[in-house]
Formats: structure tokens, C-alpha cells, sequence
């Protein structure tokens, strides 16, 4: 199927889900050497932005290209949209090259949700690794907005390196909290880190969650969910409780080209959050 | 610490479960306690590797010192890990630094006083080298991992462009 081409594909909300609507880029800050959180404004003001935490839009940088974006804003405020975006080829660069002022289009949103309600009363472990923490913050705040409902909150984030942490001045307010544990390891440093080394699977075994009674969010490249899976089920949490975000590239996002099919799936309208019984066997295989 | 304090210490830590009480004491025969301060060397690359720690709380810092690039921090050790296993093989030579973090307070075996007794009771230094081939696995498991750049490299599959 043909990505949009031309500003006049533009749409108004409600319309056909394959046309974009417009937005204007309202803010841009950059979160590391290669990614910037870009925040958005509809530019037909009265247009619904609600979504679920783990949704995401298609987002169209005009005459360039089309990709799948998470939102990573927060579902009870959805009037801030917010995308974090890793500049690493032709439309994310694009993206991430936009001045404030500019227009956008975004299709969306789509896709199922981290299944927060499901943790309730249950510990509640978040694993992610690099970008793998944007899709993951909606999620974060929701469960923050009801804190009451969970039993322990544990936040595990890997990174390369310092300079490589996304939302790190937030990581450190949640740390600063109570009832949120919140550990983050980097692969490698130097004298300027004081924190946890080794990669994000070390903090695994040790933290603060009972396995038998665990939910666990796992978002981050494949190869990193891959061996989280192991050191959790490790741990003793049961397959069934752990979800995880595949991100493998799509086009259509409604189900129609079969672009993200995988295995059985589509990334875009079953996904991009499966538990693990469902792309277990799909993790381990190299072409799918 | 006393005997008993050691001894219990060391019955309740996975590492050395189930080596059963006479090989516990033995154990026990070899170890001291010791102290860093934060910022203080545990030990530096190519020193003679007297032994391992266990860890009793603070923070222990696995190190690599590059020409030009200084050291860098390949691994952070917590309560309850175990540092050094340089000890149980020739060159019987550090592989790496270590500095204490934090204040850290750590039990110090006595490599040499261990191997003796590996050498005397093969199966006490069988179930030595067995729980030590973990230290070194989950290391070497760990440096992989480093390797293959986890968080960095997206390996999602190309987009294709049609
Ligand atoms: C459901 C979903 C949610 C996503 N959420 C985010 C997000 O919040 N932030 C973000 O930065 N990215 C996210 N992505 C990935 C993003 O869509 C891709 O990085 C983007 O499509 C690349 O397009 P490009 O034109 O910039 O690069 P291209 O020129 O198309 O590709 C550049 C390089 O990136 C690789 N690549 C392309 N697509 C992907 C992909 N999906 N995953 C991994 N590598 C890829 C290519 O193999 C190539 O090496 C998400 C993807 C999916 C499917």
C-alpha cells in the first residue's frame, strides 16, 4: 500500500484511518545524541487525542515518509501529546530534524495497550532498554495515577551508556519516590557514573518483586527482550504474566499489506503488545 | 565476626549452599575480614590475585584501564556477590581492577590456603571449581551481552521499500 505522499492528503479527524491528520510540532528536546521528544498539538484543536498506554500513531513527516511512533505522554493528560522518536533513518531523521511551527500528519492511534489493569493487586515489574522506555512511560503513568492498586512498582532500565538514557531527569524524580523502585544499570562507564553497571538483565535476580505474584512490561529491542524473558522466568514469573511490545516495522498499521506479520501476527492490529506465550516461539527465530 | 556469625553467614549464602558443615569450616579456616573505603584500590590488574570476597555490603567497581581512555566500568558488585576468581587459576594474576564504591566491608579468603585444601580433597576442590566455573560463565555471559550491544542496534527487520 502507498504511503501518503502530498500535504493534501491531510485529513480531518474521523475520517478514513488510512489519511493523516495535521499536526503542528508545538516543542522539540533533545534526550540524547540520536533522539528528541517531540511534543504535538492538533491542529484541528477540537479533535479527540485520547489513547491507551502502548498505543501508537503513524506519523507522517510530509514528503518523506511514514512510521509507526509510540506515544510516550501521558494517557491521563492526552491533551500533551508527546512522541520520542531515534533518529536512524530517512523519516525518523526527518522527524527529528523539525523546527517548532511546523505541520505533521498522524494517523492513529492504534494498536492494543499494556494490560496495566491486570497487574492490579499484583507486584508490577517494568523492564526496558533504551528507547524501549517511551512506550513504556504511558504505561508508568497510569499506574502512578493509581499507585494504590499495585502492590510493589519496580522500574529496570538498561542503557549503553549515561549519555545514551532517555527521560533521565525523570527517572531520577521517580527514584526520589517512595513507593517506586527504580534502578538503572549502563553497559559501560566511565568516572562520571556512580550507579549500577552490567546490562539490564543483572538487576533481574536481585529486585525488589515477588516472582509469584508479578506482571511484568518488558519494551526494548528484540534481542534484549529475548534474554529479559529468560532472567524473569528465571526468576520464577510465569510466561503468562510477562508482555512484551514487538516494534518490527510496519506500513499499513490497520492489518491490510502484511508488512509486520509475525508468525500468526500483526504487530499492528494484534499487537504491538503480546504476552509471551503468544511470540514466545517467534523470539527465537531468526527470519520470520 | 565471630565463628558462628561466619559460619551462618556463609550456611545461608547460595554460593556455598549445600557444601555441608565439615567443608563449610574449612572454608571458614581460610577466611579474615576486611574493610575499603570508597575510592579505595580492592585490588589492580596484574597483582598477584591472593584470594576472592564476598561481599558484605557496600560496593565494588570491576574495572578495565584503557591508555587514553582511562578506566572504565565493565561491571558494579553488591552485598552478597562474590569478586575475583583469578585466584583458582594460573597465573593466579588479577584480570582486571576493582575499587570499593562505597564503604565496603567484605569476608577475604585466602586463595592459597584453598588450594591446598582443593589439591588434598579433590572433591571439596570439584564443588570449589564447579560453584567458581558459575562466577566465570555468568561473566563471561555478561561481557556477551555487552558485546552484542543490547539497547543500541535495532535488529526489528528491514522495512522494505515497495
Ligand atoms: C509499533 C511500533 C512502535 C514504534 N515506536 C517507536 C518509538 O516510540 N520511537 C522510535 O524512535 N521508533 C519507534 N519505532 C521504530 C520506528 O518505526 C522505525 O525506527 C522507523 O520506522 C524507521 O524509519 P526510517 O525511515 O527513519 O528509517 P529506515 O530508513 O526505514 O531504516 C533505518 C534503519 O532502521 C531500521 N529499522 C527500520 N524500522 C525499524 C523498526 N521498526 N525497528 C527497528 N529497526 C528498524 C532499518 O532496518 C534500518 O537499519 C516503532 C516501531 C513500531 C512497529
Amino acid at each position: 500500500m502507498e504511503s501518503p505522499k502530498t500535504t493534501e492528503t491531510l485529513a480531518s479527524p474521523g475520517l478514513d484511518p488510512m489519511l493523516p491528520r495535521p499536526f503542528v510540532l508545538k516543542s522539540i528536546e533533545q534526550e540524547n545524541v540520536d533522539t528528541w521528544t517531540l511534543e504535538l498539538e492538533a491542529v484541528d484543536a477540537d479533535g479527540d487525542l485520547a489513547f491507551e498506554p502502548g498505543q501508537f500513531n503513524m506519523v507522517y513527516r510530509l514528503g518523506v515518509g511514514e512510521v509507526p511512533i509510540s506515544i510516550s505522554s501521558d494517557p491521563t493528560r492526552p491533551e500533551r501529546l508527546l512522541h520520542t522518536i531515534r533518529s536512524v533513518g530517512a523519516v525518523t531523521g526527518g522527524l527529528c530534524a523539525m523546527k517548532p511551527g511546523e505541520i505533521l500528519g498522524l494517523r492513529g492511534p492504534f494498536g492494543n495497550a499494556w494490560p496495566v489493569s491486570l497487574a492490579h493487586d499484583s507486584d508490577l515489574v517494568f523492564v526496558a532498554g533504551g528507547i524501549g522506555l517511551a512506550p513504556l512511560r504511558p504505561a508508568i503513568y497510569q499506574v502512578l495515577s493509581e499507585r494504590r492498586r499495585y502492590g510493589r512498582v519496580v522500574i529496570l532500565y538498561g542503557a549503553r551508556s549515561a549519555g545514551d538514557m532517555i527521560f533521565a531527569e525523570e527517572l531520577e524524580t521517580w527514584r526520589g519516590r517512595f513507593d517506586l523502585d527504580v534502578q538503572v544499570t549502563v553497559d559501560h562507564a566511565t568516572g562520571d557514573w556512580f550507579g549500577h553497571v552490567g546490562v539490564v538483565t543483572t538487576l533481574i535476580p536481585r529486585a525488589g518483586f515477588d516472582p509469584t505474584h508479578t506482571v511484568a512490561m518488558v519494551c526494548g529491542p528484540e534481542v534484549m527482550m529475548r534474554f529479559t524473558v529468560r532472567s524473569l522466568v528465571d526468576r520464577g514469573v510465569a510466561s503468562e504474566g510477562i508482555y512484551l511490545s514487538m516494534e518490527r516495522n510496519m506500513k499499513c498499521a490497520v492489518g491490510f499489506c502484511g508488512h509486520c506479520q509475525f508468525g500468526p501476527s500483526f504487530i499492528c492490529k494484534d499487537g504491538p503488545v503480546f504476552s509471551l506465550p503468544r511470540v514466545e516461539r517467534w523470539l527465537d527465530t531468526r527470519e520470520v | 565476626m565471630s565463628i558462628t556469625a561466619l559460619d551462618s553467614l556463609l550456611k545461608e549464602h547460595p554460593f556455598f549452599a549445600e557444601l555441608g558443615d565439615e567443608y563449610l569450616e574449612l572454608i571458614g579456616g581460610c577466611a579474615s575480614n576486611v574493610k575499603f573505603a570508597a575510592g579505595e584500590q580492592v585490588f589492580r590488574e596484574g597483582q598477584d590475585a591472593k584470594g576472592f570476597y564476598l561481599i558484605r555490603y557496600g560496593r565494588v567497581a570491576v574495572e578495565l584501564f584503557a591508555p587514553g581512555t582511562g578506566s572504565i566500568t565493565i561491571q558494579t558488585l553488591h552485598e552478597g556477590d562474590i569478586l575475583g576468581w583469578s585466584w583458582l587459576l594460573p597465573p593466579f594474576r588479577w584480570h582486571h581492577d576493582a575499587k570499593a564504591l562505597d564503604l565496603t566491608r567484605a569476608i577475604h579468603f585466602d586463595g592459597t590456603c584453598l588450594r591446598k585444601k582443593c589439591e588434598e580433597d579433590p572433591r571439596f576442590g570439584y564443588l570449589i571449581m564447579s560453584r567458581f566455573s558459575q562466577v566465570i560463565v555468568s561473566r563471561l555471559q555478561g561481557a556477551q551481552l555487552q558485546l552484542l550491544d543490547l539497547y543500541g542496534k535495532t535488529d526489528h527487520g528491514k522495512p522494505e521499500n515497495d
